[in-house]
């Protein structure tokens, strides 16, 4: 893990950059963490991966997490590894919610898919937009994931309910229309 | 019409044919039910299980309660296949295992019954005309039963079946040459010196290998390779159709071995009197027949690839080097 | 008619056509492939969800000329059961019981990245006997998953008395789970901040002899697979992927070690008292299905190592961390301290509540890199859970171990990718 000090180098580094791009860090429990702007999400991954001295070249994960009540709702979470020094780093772009920005109800929170630069991202920017709502632009097959593809909702976000799911069985065709098609 | 179908040595009463054919059908399918439990009991012991002890004392009426269960069933058509030759795909195939216990000899000439089916002067050949029917029948059951696993099913069974029956011939070829007739009661007969399991070892090992490949059994059972197409050209059926698949393999492993009794393990021979004959052929047959059931407990699967190349790479150039040994040794001696 | 063709083959193939399969929705592409299949003797079958060899409910769509695989594509979550959105629902502590049920063959690594995480926002320290009795089961529970991913494989290759033998040694397993947690599978052994009991007495005396036991085990599956020349030739050469590739895939485990990246998390960023052990890492050459085999098989052989050193060291001491905030108090103090009943009564019914922020917390599972990430909103329930699953990670990887290769293959690919369907759709 990058201490505090070298936290806070990477970010003055990645200001540098490019310049805006990281709005905040914190390092907590040995873990540390950019908040960047999710415009640049992908300068910033590049940098990280391709950087000498830097080197994030492997993404061990990528998540969504949904902080209902605070500022930016959705945070799309990098976490990346560099094998050689075994430090982990946690990147998380900090997405707003279209839909409280008055873009309309069903507006998605969008932000670059980092496919290109990490290929083991396919599965998991499809998990988090079957899960968050979030559109991956340029994704190569952005389509649900372990949902059935009629599937209406986001179901981890914050807000939706828990429970309530009309369970699927094919002599409930009738009751839940369409999904077999 | 007096034109012989074949030159069967002496003449027989008719009801003497129908007493013994009908003797002979009983006993085999007697023995396949009881192959089944063997086998499942016997591949239990090489796991490190019991195997079926519920049924019966220890377990020996589970073939009853097998056959109970699949004749309960419901036929099922699939919507895609083709009804007629769906029905008629296993019909061949037992046919063909039917057909072939005729020429199986479990004993020579008693008191004007001969201890066979028919003994007929063509015999091995009569053996591969009736056993190639069995392809017949995999191959429609799996084109007509309209899924994709059975038709893949099918296709390897086709191309399997093809491959190991030429080598299969060319293995039996040496000892035919060696006893200088194709009956297999004279051939029988040749064997009273020596089994030709021993000048013709080669022979038998390839002939068994290709048997294993003729009865779609470990580590060939690629026709039917559940991991792959789930079972292959029986995927589709069920009930009695499917049990007819099972009894044609169960009978097909007990012709192939009794081929290979007949042909390397010296037929009915064996010490004690003579009404011990069939006896010994049975013994001889399962005794093969256990050689089966402990490949498949240990053997993975051949990839499709590697079973033709190891029936035309390995096994016919080697089954045609054995004909042609014994053929010079033959001519020389 | 049964198929669109498909035993002959064209002499070759239009590089668009797997261009054509993918990318639409799977119904689709199910249309799509069939009719590429008329015009180009493609063959488009759909294993699964239901098939004896995908181990679990996953489906693949697979193109087929003759037997070769041209396509092939995972379809997923036919097992999703929304575990995830559960835990939002559960405190922290009843949380432990859901993540198991997620790899349910690495239980024990489910539960040591859930509590590692949660262990890591409360800034709780294990004692160390508790790190050494989650190292044994976490060991054991390797050898457990390792058993039943050899018995399953070698029962896709036809092997099918391999299945028994590791079954034999699994149930073993479960015994000795049974004996330290009372239950067999999905024990909830580990609590935060330690284990749930001290294990009894007699326990280290099975665990010697099960491991006495296993490495005679594992020469006897080598004598039975190793020297065995169809299993050789259906695994040597198989399903190669470079060790690039796979980095970029971002598969961990067995799978990468086989391809000679010798990457394990107990070793390069070794938690619990991985670090005071001295185990190897196999490392296989080329990558192929042979490789996977043989990295698995000797794994087993080093988990025995572990577990032997860890029961020699074993440490006198407390099983769970000494904090009364988090960790239920002793039985017998009930009944004398008023302090602990109000603590009990506390964490029974609303649970212990775990300050503001996030952790990502990784462990080498049986299967490759597994993580936890945990956000605490400062209540007694967790706002997020995530667990990276590998075997979702590696599903990925599939694609790229099959095309060009046999259907037969295929099924040996898939079994030594060693996917765990709970994983995936958690």
């Amino acid at each position: 893990m990058p201490d505090s000090p070298g936290l806070e180098l990477i970010a003055g580094e990645l200001r540098d950059a490019h310049p805006d791009s990281v709005l905040a860090t914190y390092h907590e429990h040995d873990q540390a963490c950019l908040i960047v702007d999710p415009e640049q999400v992908l300068d910033v991954l590049r940098w990280l991966r391709d950087t000498p001295g830097q080197r994030y070249d492997f993404l061990s994960s990528l998540h969504g997490v949904d902080y209902l009540p605070a500022a930016p709702r959705f945070g799309v979470v990098y976490e990346l590894l560099n094998r050689d020094r075994v430090e982990r780093l946690r990147v998380r772009a900090a997405l707003p919610d279209p839909a409280a920005n008055g873009d309309g109800a069903d507006a998605l929170p969008a932000i670059d898919s980092c496919v290109e630069l990490f290929p083991t991202a396919e599965f998991h920017e499809r998990e988090v937009y079957d899960f968050f709502g979030i559109v991956f632009r340029g994704h190569p097959d952005l389509r649900r994931i372990l949902l059935p593809e009629v599937y209406v909702g986001w179901p981890h976000r914050r807000d939706f309910p828990i429970g309530g799911e009309p369970v699927i069985f094919t002599h409930d065709e009738r009751i839940v229309p369409g999904w077999t098609e | 019409m007096s034109l012989p179908l074949a030159e069967v040595g002496f003449a027989e009463a008719t009801w003497i044919m129908v007493v013994k054919s009908i003797v002979i059908f009983l006993v085999v399918f007697m023995i396949v039910p009881v192959l089944t439990v063997v086998e499942r009991k016997l591949i239990g012991r090489f796991q490190n299980r019991y195997g079926p002890n519920r049924v019966g004392p220890v377990g020996l009426m589970q073939p009853v309660a097998d056959i109970l269960k699949l004749a309960g069933k419901q036929v099922l058509h699939p919507s895609a296949s083709v009804p007629l030759l769906y029905a008629i795909g296993p019909a061949l195939v037992i046919f063909s295992g039917i057909t072939t216990i005729a020429i199986l000899p479990f004993g020579n000439v008693k008191d004007g019954v001969g201890f066979y089916g028919i003994d007929v002067s063509i015999g091995v050949l009569y053996f591969f005309a009736f056993g190639s029917l069995a392809f017949y029948g995999l191959l429609l059951s799996g084109w007509a039963s309209g899924s994709k696993y059975s038709f893949l099913g099918a296709m390897r069974s086709a191309a399997q079946l093809i491959s190991y029956e030429i080598s299969m011939g060319l293995a039996l070829l040496g000892a035919i040459m060696m006893a200088g007739s194709l009956s297999l009661v004279s051939i029988v007969e040749a064997q009273g010196t020596i089994w030709y399991v021993i000048p013709q070892i080669v022979g038998f090992l390839i002939f068994m290998v290709a048997g294993f490949a003729e009865t779609n059994r470990a580590p060939f059972d690629l026709p039917e390779a559940d991991a792959e197409l789930v079972q292959g050209f029986q995927t589709e059926y069920g009930g009695t159709r499917f049990g007819s698949f099972l009894l044609a393999e169960y009978l097909e492993m007990f012709v192939v071995s009794g081929i290979a009794t007949a042909f390397f393990l010296g037929g009915w021979m064996g010490p004690g009197p003579g009404w011990l004959d069939p006896i010994w052929m049975i013994v001889k047959i399962l005794a093969l027949i256990f050689v089966f059931i402990w490949v498949r407990a240990t053997l993975p699967r051949l990839r499709y690839d590697q079973l033709m190349s190891l029936g035309w790479k390995m096994l016919l150039p080697l089954a045609t080097l054995n004909v042609l040994v014994t053929a010079v040794l033959v001519v020389v001696t | 008619m049964p198929t669109g063709g498909g035993g002959d083959t064209p002499a070759d193939l239009p590089a668009e056509t797997a261009a054509t399969v993918v990318g639409s929705s799977p119904i689709e592409r199910t249309e799509a492939g069939a009719a590429a299949g008329a015009e180009q003797e493609l063959m488009t079958v759909n294993m699964g969800p239901h098939h004896p060899a995908t181990h679990g409910v996953l489906r693949l769509l697979v193109s087929l000329q003759g037997e070769v695989v041209i396509d092939l594509k995972p379809i997923i979550g036919y097992l999703h059961t929304g575990i995830e959105k559960s835990c939002e629902d559960q405190s922290y502590w009843k949380v432990i019981p859901f993540v198991e049920r997620m790899d349910y063959l690495s239980y024990f690594s489910n539960m040591q990245a859930y509590c590692g995480a949660v262990e890591t926002l409360l800034e709780l320290e294990l004692p160390p006997r508790a790190q050494y009795l989650r190292v044994i089961h976490l060991e054991l529970n390797r050898i457990h998953s390792h058993l039943v991913w050899l018995g399953t494989s070698a029962l896709d290759l036809g092997a099918i008395s391999m299945f028994w033998y590791c079954f034999r040694e699994r149930d073993k397993i479960l015994d000795l789970f049974e004996m330290s947690s009372g239950q067999r599978m999905h024990t909830r052994y580990f609590q935060v901040g330690g284990v749930f009991e001290d294990i009894p007495a007699g326990f280290e005396r099975k665990v010697r002899e099960f491991c006495a036991d296993m490495v005679v085990r594992l020469e006897q599956y080598r004598a039975l697979l190793d020297r065995n020349e169809i299993f050789l030739r259906r695994t040597k050469g198989v399903g190669i992927v470079s060790r690039e590739r796979l980095l970029e895939l971002g598969v961990t485990g067995p799978l990468l070690r086989a391809a000679g990246e010798p990457w394990d998390l107990r070793r390069a960023q070794p938690d619990l008292c991985y670090a005071d052990l001295d185990f190897k890492i196999p490392v296989g050459t080329v990558g192929d299905g042979y490789d996977r085999y043989r990295v698995r098989l000797q794994e087993m052989r080093e988990s025995v190592r572990i577990i032997e050193q860890c029961l020699d060291g074993l440490p006198e001491g407390p099983f769970v961390a000494d904090d009364r905030k988090v960790v239920l108090p002793p039985r017998d103090e009930l009944s004398i301290s008023m302090e602990a009943l109000i603590h009990h009564f506390k964490l029974v019914t609303e649970g212990f509540r775990v300050p503001p922020g996030e952790a990502y917390y990784p462990v080498e599972s049986p299967r490759g890199e597994l993580g936890a990430f945990v956000l605490a909103d400062g209540s007694a329930k967790p706002a997020r859970v995530h667990i990276r699953d590998p075997s979702f990670v590696h599903m990925q990887a599939l694609r790229e171990m099959c095309v060009g290769g046999y259907i037969a293959d295929l099924i040996s690919n898939l079994a030594m990718l060693d996917p765990i369907l709970g994983g995936v759709d958690r």
